[in-house]
């Protein structure tokens, strides 16, 4: 009976993952196109990736852009983490619900929401728009996503490792360094990298909380495609594409090793406890 | 003993207070600017609350809050209740287009061989990661009407005159699909995966046709599956912004582009903010549906 659905199934995942990869490939090869009309195939070249060197707005935003999503994930992590061990270990506690209402909320929230919501707090309070308050932004919607990624690690663990070094005395701080950190450490590097990447990615909260001077790299991109799409634009997209991927393809395979290694660690300690 | 309540307490109260400071406090601040209204001033809107001046100039900003731009928004005159309707239309239409694509690929995967699912994974996630302006992006040049699919048609001889897709609701549609398609597939996968196969074997041996079996056994036992992909793709896309605006044509009307507009065009915040809470209002319930079943999932196992 199966054989008759694997016809059908390898239909669905060939054409699934054409719709799926095909634009992008479009968009990676039309950057190496000789000629200004994008549609229009004039020859191989790379004359449009010199052209983003001399682009200093362009470089100049995607300086800021790094920076923020590289503070704003290493803080977010941090939160993440706090929050998903208070979910997941913490039982009841008071106002439990609406702490993790505030944790899933954000995840659908439209971005118009969170983005007007923020500025408005910022202008109440009078905090000077830029920089920092694109960040603390940033921090905020991507600390759930965080939440989430090392909660979902957490609900799987092995709780009676935990439960036996504080059995033999070592205080909960030890222990949270010592036995859960390091295992749940590759769902921590994942949480880091989705908030870094979805702090690069994000336009919509960016615009609302940003202020003079503070401009990323998706406002930018975002100002040049409104006025139509032009190689650079390709060529830019091509090399946050191509950075994205070999980041994402290691540290799939670098988890991919630690998990081996974290299950192997898990049933020494195990045998461990047992002596 | 007492040391160990301190930390417990700070692990739970530093996330809590940062989200009630930076993601609750914020929705107040906006319904409050929403019973305001536009002044050219800074901040642009009044009454501004200042605690310093005590009790009374409190009250009295209190007494300043009105409903003008609620009647404002919701009257037929002005073009925020057709936005919101077919913000609603455009997202249940995509949401249910992502379930018809997204469910055959989240189904053939969770039938392929074991060894490869790891891989096909992560090329459902890869696009993912990759930006999502990008991938708004890309589609400008495929449905322009000079360009790659219009080239593609016609030299097939399928068309004798350029398709009108771009700058219309169908590339809203494509756009949503698109983009949003990861976030169904996932969800559907991993309930689809969790299935025991043998009650499809079962159901073969009792002589039950594999169609019959599919939404006999298969279906209802995705549906947590279901529920999950079309709620995670269904409530930002009715507040999406970025896919109507640079997919879509002038006549495409979203709340989300209507929200944008209001802010940086018309500069009128207390309007965006009423916006804001009308839209928030309707997202609520399937808000609280969404969160329910992530709470089950993440606790429940």
């Amino acid at each position: 009976m199966r054989k008759g659905f694997s016809a059908f199934n390898v239909t669905a995942l060939v054409l699934g993952f054409t719709f799926l990869y095909v634009p992008i490939l479009l968009l990676v090869i039309y950057s190496f196109n000789a000629s200004r009309l994008v549609t229009v195939w004039g020859g191989f070249s790379t004359e449009w990736y010199w052209k983003l060197l001399e682009n200093d707005q362009l470089l100049d935003a995607a300086w800021v852009t790094l920076r923020v999503a590289f503070i704003s994930a290493s803080v977010a992590t941090v939160l993440g983490t706090l929050a998903a061990i208070a979910l997941t270990r913490y039982g009841r506690f008071t106002g439990r619900t609406l702490f993790s209402g505030m944790i899933y909320a954000p995840l659908v929230m439209p971005d118009v929401i969170t983005g007007l919501s923020l500025l408005l707090l910022f202008v109440a309070v009078n905090f000077d728009r830029g920089f920092w308050t694109i960040t603390l932004a940033h921090i905020t919607f991507t600390m759930c996503f965080v939440c989430v990624v090392v909660q979902s690690r957490l609900v799987t663990f092995d709780r009676s490792l935990e439960e036996a070094a504080l059995d033999l005395g070592c205080p909960p701080l030890r222990t949270f360094f010592v036995i859960t950190l390091p295992i749940i450490l590759p769902a921590v590097v994942s949480g880091w990298m989705l908030a870094f990447t979805l702090s690069l990615d994000d336009l919509v909260i960016a615009s609302f909380t940003t202020g003079p001077g503070a401009t990323t790299l998706p406002m930018r991109i975002y100002s040049q495609v409104r006025l139509g799409v032009t190689p650079e634009i390709n060529a830019i997209c091509t090399i946050l594409i191509a950075i994205v991927t070999v980041v994402v393809v290691s540290a799939s395979i670098v988890t991919k090793r630690q998990e081996i290694e974290r299950q192997k660690a898990e049933r020494l300690a195990a045998a461990g406890v047992m002596e | 003993m007492a040391r160990s309540n301190r930390e417990r307490w700070l692990v739970v109260a530093i996330p809590y207070l940062w989200l009630a400071a930076l993601f609750l406090v914020p929705f107040f601040i906006v319904f409050k600017i929403s019973l305001s209204q536009d002044v050219t001033a800074q901040p642009p809107y009044e009454p501004v609350f200042d605690l310093s001046g005590g009790w009374d100039v409190i009250r009295d900003a209190l007494g300043q809050l009105n409903f003008d731009n609620y009647s404002y928004v919701l009257s037929w005159d002005n073009e925020f209740l057709m936005a919101y309707v077919s913000s609603l239309k455009i997202a249940a239409i995509s949401t249910f287009l992502l379930l018809l694509v997204g469910y055959p690929i989240a189904y053939a995967m969770a039938r392929a061989p074991k060894s490869i699912r790891p891989t096909l994974l992560m090329l459902v996630i890869l696009p993912f990661w990759t930006s999502f302006l990008i991938r708004v992006y890309s589609w400008i040049g495929i449905l322009s009407p000079e360009g790659l699919l219009n080239q593609f048609l016609s030299w097939l001889g399928a068309i004798d005159q350029p398709l009108e897709l771009l700058n219309t609701d169908t590339a809203v549609y494509i756009g949503i699909v698109y983009s949003y398609l990861p976030f169904m597939i996932l969800p559907l996968y991993s309930a689809l995966e969790k299935m025991d196969e043998t009650l499809l074997e079962a159901a073969a041996d009792l002589g039950c046709p594999p169609l019959a079996a599919f939404w006999k056994i298969t279906w209802p036992l995705s549906l947590p599956g279901v529920f999950a992909g079309c709620l995670l793709c269904f409530i930002p896309a009715v507040g999406e912004f970025v896919i109507p605006d640079l997919l879509g044509g002038s006549d495409t009307m979203m709340i989300g582009k209507s929200l944008w507009t209001e802010f940086s065009v018309n500069r009128s915040w207390t309007v965006a903010s009423a916006v804001a809470v009308l839209l928030l209002i309707v997202l609520v319930v399937p808000i609280v549906f969404y969160q329910n079943i992530q709470q089950r999932q993440m606790e429940g196992r």
